[in-house]
């Protein structure tokens, strides 16, 4: 078995901005444990000359003339939003007290 | 009626695209309560957009290639105005300011899009079991799962409800529930068909593509889609191929590789079909080449280490603020995290939770850097057979449709479900399901034809050439 501990699963959680109850915790280290077993067969394999290949056909760098054209309306967006505010999207305080 | 006919009729002026539009919305709503295919009915929409059609051809004009033919739309596709919820709870009741490439494509083509479909949350599972809004049922067995994760798309084409659907597959999510339902499914060579406007989930492998009851309807819907789009930085650069004049190239010359590794671990019905597909071919002129690709069994492994790793990435977007769900909390963090948590179901969590620890600091390296060396041994394996033969077959899925629950208590079983199918994604190549033979209480199988990239043309050809023995019989 892999050795991924509850506490691992705990941080990642943390990580991923999740928060997961104690069945959950208990459910998802087995579960995720269990799928990296799976993996094990590339862990084993010497592949330190391959090249890694993140993207099919290797992505390069697309680019546009730098001219103004037309983009989504404003309010349209921030209609969908679940808080605006003088046109700008709208979330709860970042740091401690406002001054 | 299939598409090519529909579409026929309503450019000779023939048939009305507002009659064709109503009769769609009566299949609809004759089944939908039963089998959860759509998940928002767009009928003013459609109704519109056919009314446009009949009004294009009474002042004479040409319609397009897809006049006056209803079809469905995964609902992780985004058409403007129309609620898009990847059935996720995070999404819900948002309305997107803008269209997918693919649904514009469609419009001008005078196609009418009648809604958008069920699918698993996120496009993540093999079945539509984890949408937030319920399953969707095969409509051949209600009992069972129509697969996955294109499962309402699949279903809508089976059930009748339209002659077309588009979906998404990232690692089988069209080709897997085309072979389930008994329809043709296509995952088109990446970069072939824009992604702009297609929700992502793991963005070096999803693709849009269709799906039809038949080969001709489903080269049709490819040739309208796809083409080069400047609003996809990984789009090719080049037009959509032409693939409705080659349908009848037949496969004389071509050498066609049966691939012990997509047939291992498959139910004995199901290689059989893969058997005599081959054996189909060879009787129509092609050279039969018995072909070992070892690689094709680490796809599985290095699938679920990159999926989970991109989607970690694509969903953080998820956060409260721009769309969808927020769950008020004291500060920021807080309310990205109870949002999340409350606006994911289990089987995304689970992928953002494996993709975020394969990505984690001292775990990069052995498992996504891994995984990544994989992927290139995989397109490399893949180039090689392709030297040796011009296209692959084998089976699309390990088994016939499955029933409810029989796979969710195990994610593991659950994604050997993809097994046959994920290699193509990784590779970014060709590949599609066709209907041929059937098994366990009467329910079609799939047979799979892979090529490499830009053989789209030669697939359908191949493709037909099935379909014609399969309807023959």
């Amino acid at each position: 078995m892999s050795e991924l501990t509850r506490a691992e699963v705990a941080h990642v959680a943390k990580l991923a901005r999740l928060r997961l109850s104690d069945d959950e915790l208990d459910l998802f280290t087995v579960q995720l444990a269990k799928i990296l077993d799976h993996a094990a067969d590339m862990q084993s394999l010497d592949l330190a000359d391959v090249v890694a290949t993140a993207h099919p056909y290797g992505l390069i760098n697309v680019v546009r003339d730098d001219v103004v054209r037309p983009s989504l309306e404003r309010d349209e967006v921030l209609a969908m939003a679940p808080d605006a505010e003088d046109g700008r999207f709208a979330v709860p305080r970042i740091m401690g007290e406002a001054p | 009626m299939n598409a090519t006919t529909i579409a026929e009729g309503v450019r000779r002026g023939e048939l009305s695209a507002r009659t064709l539009a109503e009769e769609s919305l009566r299949s609809i709503r004759a089944r939908n309560d039963e089998l959860n295919v759509f998940l928002h009915v767009d009928e003013s929409g459609a109704m519109a957009a056919a009314e446009r059609v009949d009004d294009t051809v009474s002042r004479g004009l040409d319609p397009g290639r897809l006049a006056g033919v209803p079809i469905a739309l995964k609902d992780n596709l985004c058409q403007v105005g129309v609620p898009t919820t990847c059935s996720s709870k995070i999404l819900e009741g948002w309305r997107p300011p803008y269209s997918a490439t693919v649904v514009d494509r469609l419009l001008e083509a005078g196609a009418v899009p009648m809604g958008k479909t069920n699918l698993d949350e996120f496009a993540m599972g093999s079945s539509t079991e984890t949408s937030a809004f319920g399953p969707t049922r095969n409509p051949l067995d209600p009992t069972r799962v129509p697969g996955g994760s294109s499962g309402g798309s699949a279903a809508a084409v089976a059930a009748a409800m339209t002659p077309l659907a588009l979906g998404s597959d990232t690692g089988g999510s069209i080709r897997q529930p085309a072979a389930l339902c008994g329809i043709v499914g296509v995952k088109p060579t990446y970069g072939l068909v824009s992604r702009y406007g297609l929700i992502a989930f793991a963005s070096s492998l999803d693709q849009i593509g269709p799906f039809a009851t038949n080969v001709a309807d489903a080269a049709l819907l490819l040739e309208v889609i796809a083409g080069h789009d400047p609003m996809d930085s990984t789009s090719l650069p080049e037009p959509a191929p032409d693939l409705v004049a080659h349908l009848d190239d037949g496969v004389a010359g071509r050498r066609v590789g049966l691939v012990r590794e997509l047939i291992d671990g498959a139910d004995d019905e199901i290689v059989e079909s893969v058997q005599r597909a081959a054996d189909v071919l060879r009787a129509a002129g092609a050279t039969i080449v018995e072909l070992s690709i070892p690689e094709l069994h680490l796809g599985l492994s290095a699938y679920y280490l990159i999926a989970p790793a991109e989607a970690s990435s694509n969903l953080a977007r998820y956060d409260g603020v721009r769309y969808g769900l927020r769950v008020d909390a004291d500060d920021v963090t807080a309310m990205n995290e109870v949002t999340r948590t409350a606006g994911f179901g289990a089987e995304v969590k689970r992928r953002i939770m494996l993709g975020t620890y394969a990505l984690s600091a001292g775990y990069y390296d052995a498992y996504y850097g891994q995984a990544l060396k994989v992927r290139t041994q995989m397109i490399d394996a893949f180039r090689r057979a392709y030297r040796q033969v011009d296209l692959l077959v084998g089976a699309t899925t390990p088994s016939v449709a499955f029933t409810f629950g029989s796979k969710t208590n195990d994610p593991m079983a659950m994604y050997l479900s993809d097994v046959f199918t994920i290699p193509t994604n990784l590779a970014g190549e060709a590949a599609l399901s066709v209907p041929f033979g059937r098994g366990e209480a009467n329910l079609p199988i799939g047979v799979q034809l892979l090529g490499p990239g830009r053989s789209e043309a030669q697939l359908f050809a191949a493709a037909r050439v099935l379909e014609a023995v399969e309807r023959g019989s």
